[in-house]
């Protein structure tokens, strides 16, 4: 059986190590050993099902994952629906983790999204839950209540309008003590469909030539807002989506294929553009809100 | 829900659109808020058959003053797409947006803006703007024809005697933004149309 480490802190940042793993040459059982993992936020969440999707596909029986048998990790990734996320995926039943009795401040747990319903769920139920977080925990105006689903819907519908696979959304804040000495809302979305580049390649491939690739196609639905359709009025979303977390002094990143690009906000250190990562299939979206911006 | 309303021998069509009852009636599980293009593409068709029953000239206002969450793609299909096959060459529909709020605004300017159209929306209560692009000139020109509420055919040339203002009329009357009855000549704003 091939162990595959799990990185033991597993966030926006340290989630490329992870799906880099995936193009190591791999057959027969897979085991993803995340038994040691003591931090894992949503990009994380969804790198982790992701991965194990890729690895189910490749080595034709779904890999193992095994998790910490106690503690916080486990606990919040219950409270954070990721067993429920990873049935099917991983090769057994994974455990819920200790039932917190109090309340907990998700915002969005890991949900899937396959079809235009699973968009108006998502939009439902962060709108009931929107104002207490965001009002309180982030110190969003009251408009926030409303532009917040609408950037989740609008993210949401990428996955229907690129991937052609199902994919999957989460939403959660966290105290960043030391990066930013406040709370940011980290939202991760991702799928292991057919990338940008995939979407993009029959419509916009022969304008660029040599050029085409990952990080041109990309650019092209990122800055420019291209879609594969003819019609004026799409590629609107990510645009907008750009725009208002802009608005609250928030990042936005996009990784596809073998290229990451991203508005990168004067708090983080990120590169705008990035070439040449492990090749992983689908699109991953990260989208970091700190805490007392205003619009 | 549909009527007429009667200018002199002109009757206008009239039909007024709750966008939020209209969603709830045209998707078939329920839906609460006015999100994915494939919502606002039902709830823009079933617009659209209740316009294609009115005589034209018809004036539509579409209210969404009970829609909590409008989204880019929703309000492309439901504001953007409806004025062009509605409002362009192929139909003879105005369009009045009731109901408009501030969290409404983003969406719907946006998607106007990368289709270069505009629309009367009212923003307030008794609040009419027209909202989308324009030049400065349509601008002012639409504004003076708003407060004035109707401007009579004799004065007509008056209202557009400064350089520039005949382009920004015809601009106006051909982007139905302002209403001008075939039989008298008059303009009208129309917001006006919807207090006869």
């Amino acid at each position: 059986m091939k162990v595959i480490p799990v990185p033991t802190s597993l966030d926006y940042r340290s989630v490329d190590q992870l799906l880099g793993l995936a193009s190591d040459s791999v057959e027969g059982s897979v085991l993803l050993d995340a038994h040691r993992i003591r931090w894992v936020d949503p990009v994380g969440m969804i790198g982790l099902l992701s991965l194990g999707r890729v690895m189910g596909e490749r080595c034709g029986e779904p890999p193992v994952l095994k998790l910490p048998e106690g503690g916080e990790v486990l606990a919040y990734l219950g409270r954070m629906g990721f067993p429920a996320a990873a049935e099917g995926i991983f090769r057994e039943p994974l455990p819920s983790g200790r039932r917190q009795a109090r309340r907990s401040e998700v915002l969005l747990e890991l949900t899937r999204i396959e079809e235009n319903r699973d968009v108006h769920a998502v939009v439902d139920l962060v709108h009931d839950r929107a104002g207490r977080i965001l009002a309180r925990t982030l110190r969003y105006p009251p408009t926030a209540v409303v532009q917040f689903p609408v950037v989740l819907s609008e993210v949401c519908q990428n996955i229907l309008e690129h991937a052609g696979a199902p994919g999957w959304v989460a939403a959660q804040s966290y105290l960043w003590k030391k990066r930013l000495g406040r709370e940011v809302l980290v939202i991760g979305v991702g799928d292991v469909g057919r990338g940008f580049r995939g979407s993009l390649e029959g419509e916009y491939s022969g304008r660029y030539g040599d050029r085409w690739g990952d990080a041109t196609a990309l650019e092209a639905a990122f800055i420019h807002g291209l879609t594969r359709f003819p019609d004026q009025g799409r590629g609107q979303g990510i645009q907008q989506i750009r725009r208002q977390v802009r608005r609250w002094h928030g990042g936005i990143a996009i990784r596809s294929g073998t290229a990451r690009i991203a508005d990168v906000p004067d708090w983080d250190e990120m590169a705008p553009l990035e070439d040449g990562l492990a090749p992983f299939p689908g699109a991953q979206i990260t989208i970091i809100l700190p805490a007392g911006a205003q619009p | 829900m549909r009527h007429g309303r009667r200018f002199g021998d002109l009757e206008l069509s009239a039909l007024a659109v709750d966008v939020r009852e209209l969603l709830e009636r045209s998707v078939t599980s329920l839906r609460s808020h006015l999100v994915t293009r494939p919502t606002g593409r039902a709830v823009r068709i079933a617009i659209e058959r209740q316009l294609d029953m009115l005589v034209a000239p018809a004036l539509s206002l579409v209210d969404l003053s009970s829609v909590a969450i409008l989204d880019y793609s929703c309000a492309d299909e439901v504001v953007a797409k409806l004025l062009l096959r509605k409002r362009g060459p192929a139909g003879s529909a105005f369009f009045v947006l009731m109901g408009v709020k501030a969290h409404h605004r983003d969406p719907i300017e946006a998607v106007l803006e990368r289709h270069a159209l505009a629309v009367v929306a009212e923003t307030g209560p008794g609040r009419y703007n027209m909202i989308g692009v324009g030049s400065d000139g349509e601008r002012t020109l639409w504004s003076r024809v708003e407060r004035s509420g109707c401007v009579r055919a004799g004065k007509v040339a008056e209202l557009v005697a400064a350089r520039g203002q005949r382009r920004d009329l015809d601009a106006l009357l051909t982007r139905r933004l302002v209403f001008r009855n075939p039989a008298s000549g008059d303009l009208h704003a129309l917001s006006t149309l919807l207090r006869t």
